[in-house]
């Protein structure tokens, strides 16, 4: 096992609003390592993309609180300064964003923004860093080039326009890029490109890739460790295979069985997670969780369980002995009723 | 097999692309839905899937007449509702409604819930008497799954799958016989959306409803349809019912949409699949002949000279020169 190349430890972001202090990350621990691809998957609102904001310095203002650490390279990106976060920037860590249409300047030319975010890193002249975009527009699977370097963002159909976000991330040989929900807003056939597309850049260039996104199956396509969030936390980490064919926390159950398969029988009705989130300015004493779960007891409203190491380097918080977990999942997988997997889970009274 | 309750024949909508301030000539038009026909029977649920600009939502909008179809025919219980105006119209509405996908921009914030869902009464002329229309309401938020005493709320109170709910009871209110839900679910997270689909399924059981679902997410399309039909361009690329489509697709691009769907079900990862190359052409200016020859894996001479017709083979009905056997 190498070294991690990022490091994140007991990272917090709360922001002070209105209302309240809104903790939108409660402790979050990762890491990757050069080359690793990590997937942080959770609905609306559990911290995952905020968390993604914070590692390059974005949630920085007077009513943002930021704690904990994140080890990038030897240095902490959370006592950073401006100045020296500024440098670790699309050099060190790049980050790509839903939307690709608004995150590229309508007025400048494609490549014009890509040349942009190579000067801004090393003085390089106009030429060079002009032949550098064509280069990398091609290396995203832009056909003919260095002709759509004097293309505008409009020009683009959605998924050429992600491919250019790409080819501006890679412009300084990032080794990690931060991909946040990269193919939401993309049809299925594009979004499959573009995962196959980040997928080959990751291994050619041995870049890590972070991978933040809703969609559990973009997480198993393209993730080797998952990370599923819940209320700003981390409640269940393992490597992919094992999280879908062996999840562990109630969460995640509730999440796998609440969407529809593309294969198998089709079953007569979904079964959804009832409720939904907890709110994030009062948390709820002891488990986010336990107000939906349906294996909760009287002891997971008063005591919070901590993220822990179980078998096999996985890890998940919840306070029910993970063999008994690990019992229930397979009846449920296969349609069983949370009364009878209540029974395995509790075992005998 | 009874009558259908809805038979579309060569349904075409083009949008104009015109130059000019003054004088707009007109230089030539979107093709957004270029000849689609279809049957959908009482008590059915049909599918309509496909890429962004197939032209599913463009159909959706002409079945509910909230655009003008350029041509073609869309009989409603027998009745054709292409030419429909006036007083007419509005009574083919009230068995005609629609769901909307985006539950924040669909309803008025500055309607108190209770007025949004008594809207479709209201403009029936039904339930003339406050009391009775309030009731009413209150039977319909109580059936979606709203406390009915959240009445005199605002939208923003609501978070997206309640609101998603109003948008569903303000649809049911009028009691259609058939519901255009035009991506209900997209906007939801997957907790939420299987909570709206599983009251659809529910609402489609009591009251009998014929649902035309629309969704580019096809697990989702899977789980509610009788019958699917994919669209591609503007045109019809195949339609199946839902168990042969899935096993046995017999379009190339229904097989190529399948494969790029990404799975978390265990052995569904990390197989080979073939990626569809490219992005849709514009529909401004489609592809001659076979829409789909210029991204198929199976094209040859025949697919850019001559237009496939939808052909029925096996249960399948297949707009391909080469359509793939099960």
């Amino acid at each position: 096992m190498s070294a991690p190349l990022l490091q994140v430890e007991n990272l917090s972001v709360s922001f002070n609003t209105e209302d309240g202090v809104v903790k939108a990350v409660d402790g979050v621990s990762w890491s990757i390592e050069p080359g690793q691809s990590l997937g942080i998957v959770g609905e609306s609102g559990s911290g995952k993309t905020v968390g993604g904001l914070t590692l390059l310095g974005l949630t920085r203002s007077r009513r943002t609180t930021v704690t904990g650490r994140a080890m990038f390279e030897g240095s902490d990106l959370v006592s950073m300064d401006d100045e020296s976060l500024r440098a670790v920037r699309g050099k060190g860590i790049a980050m790509i964003f839903q939307d690709p249409l608004s995150s590229l300047h309508p007025f400048y030319r494609v490549g014009d923004q890509i040349i942009e975010a190579i000067q801004v890193h090393s003085p390089t002249p106009k030429k060079v860093a002009r032949a550098r975009a064509a280069e990398l527009l091609g290396l995203v699977g832009i056909p003919d080039p260095s002709a759509r370097l004097d293309s505008y963002p409009h020009e683009f159909s959605g998924g050429m326009r992600q491919r250019a976000m790409i080819a501006m991330a890679l412009s300084n040989e990032p080794r990690l890029l931060i991909a946040d929900e990269p193919t939401t807003a993309l049809d299925v056939t594009v979004q499959a490109q573009i995962l196959e597309l980040l997928d080959r850049l990751r291994r050619e260039l041995q870049m890590a890739l972070v991978i933040i996104t809703h969609d559990l199956g973009v997480v198993a396509e393209t993730a080797e460790q998952v990370a599923v969030m819940y209320a700003g936390r981390i409640v269940e980490q393992a490597p992919v295979n094992e999280l879908f064919s062996h999840p562990m926390h109630p969460y995640t159950w509730g999440l796998l069985r609440s969407i529809p398969k593309l294969t198998g029988p089709r079953n007569a009705a979904l079964l959804p997670i009832p409720g939904r989130p907890p709110s994030l300015i009062s948390r709820p004493t002891g488990c986010a969780f336990a107000q939906r779960c349906a294996y909760a007891e009287d002891e997971c409203r008063v005591t919070d369980p901590v993220l822990a190491a179980t078998a096999q380097g996985r890890q998940s918080a919840c306070l029910i002995p993970h063999e008994r977990r690990m019992a229930a999942w397979p009846a449920l997988a296969a349609g069983g009723t949370e009364a009878d997997a209540r029974k395995v889970v509790r075992g005998p009274k | 097999m009874s009558e259908p309750l809805l038979r579309v024949t060569d349904l075409v909508k083009h949008f104009p692309i015109t130059r000019g301030v003054v004088l707009q000539r007109q230089v030539g038009a979107v093709r957004a839905v270029d000849g689609v026909s279809f049957d959908v029977a009482q008590g059915e649920t049909l599918g309509l899937v496909g890429e962004t600009g197939c032209g599913k939502s463009t159909t959706a909008r002409m079945l509910a007449r909230l655009i003008d179809p350029t041509s073609g025919k869309i009989e409603f219980d027998g009745e054709d509702l292409a030419g429909l105006k006036g007083r007419a119209l509005k009574d083919a509405r009230r068995q005609i409604q629609m769901v909307f996908q985006d539950p924040y921009s669909s309803l008025n914030p500055r309607k108190r819930v209770g007025s949004i869902i008594e809207e479709p009464l209201r403009i029936h002329g039904l339930l003339s008497e406050g009391d009775a229309r309030r009731k009413r309401v209150q039977e319909l938020m109580d059936r979606v799954g709203l406390n009915p005493e959240h009445y005199n709320r605002f939208p923003h109170e609501f978070s997206g799958g309640q609101r998603q709910r109003i948008g569903v009871a303000r649809a049911i209110a009028l009691e259609p016989r058939l519901l255009i839900a035009d991506e209900p679910v997209s906007a939801l997270d997957v907790s939420i959306q299987a909570q709206i689909l599983n009251l659809l399924k529910d609402l489609q059981k009591d009251m009998g409803l014929t649902i035309i679902f629309i969704a580019h997410d096809l697990s989702v399309v899977r789980h509610m349809c009788d019958r699917v039909a994919v669209m591609y361009l503007g045109k019809i690329a195949e339609i199946a019912p839902n168990e042969d489509l899935y096993a046995h697709p017999r379009h190339p691009y229904t097989e190529a949409l399948l494969a790029a769907v990404p799975s978390p079900e265990p052995g569904r990862a990390g197989r080979a699949r073939a990626l569809l190359g490219g992005d849709v052409p514009s529909p401004a200016n489609p592809p001659a002949a076979c829409r789909f020859h210029t991204r198929c894996a199976y094209a040859d001479a025949i697919c850019s000279a001559e237009e496939p017709l939808l052909l029925q083979r096996d249960g399948s009905v297949a707009a391909c020169h080469h359509p793939l056997s099960g």
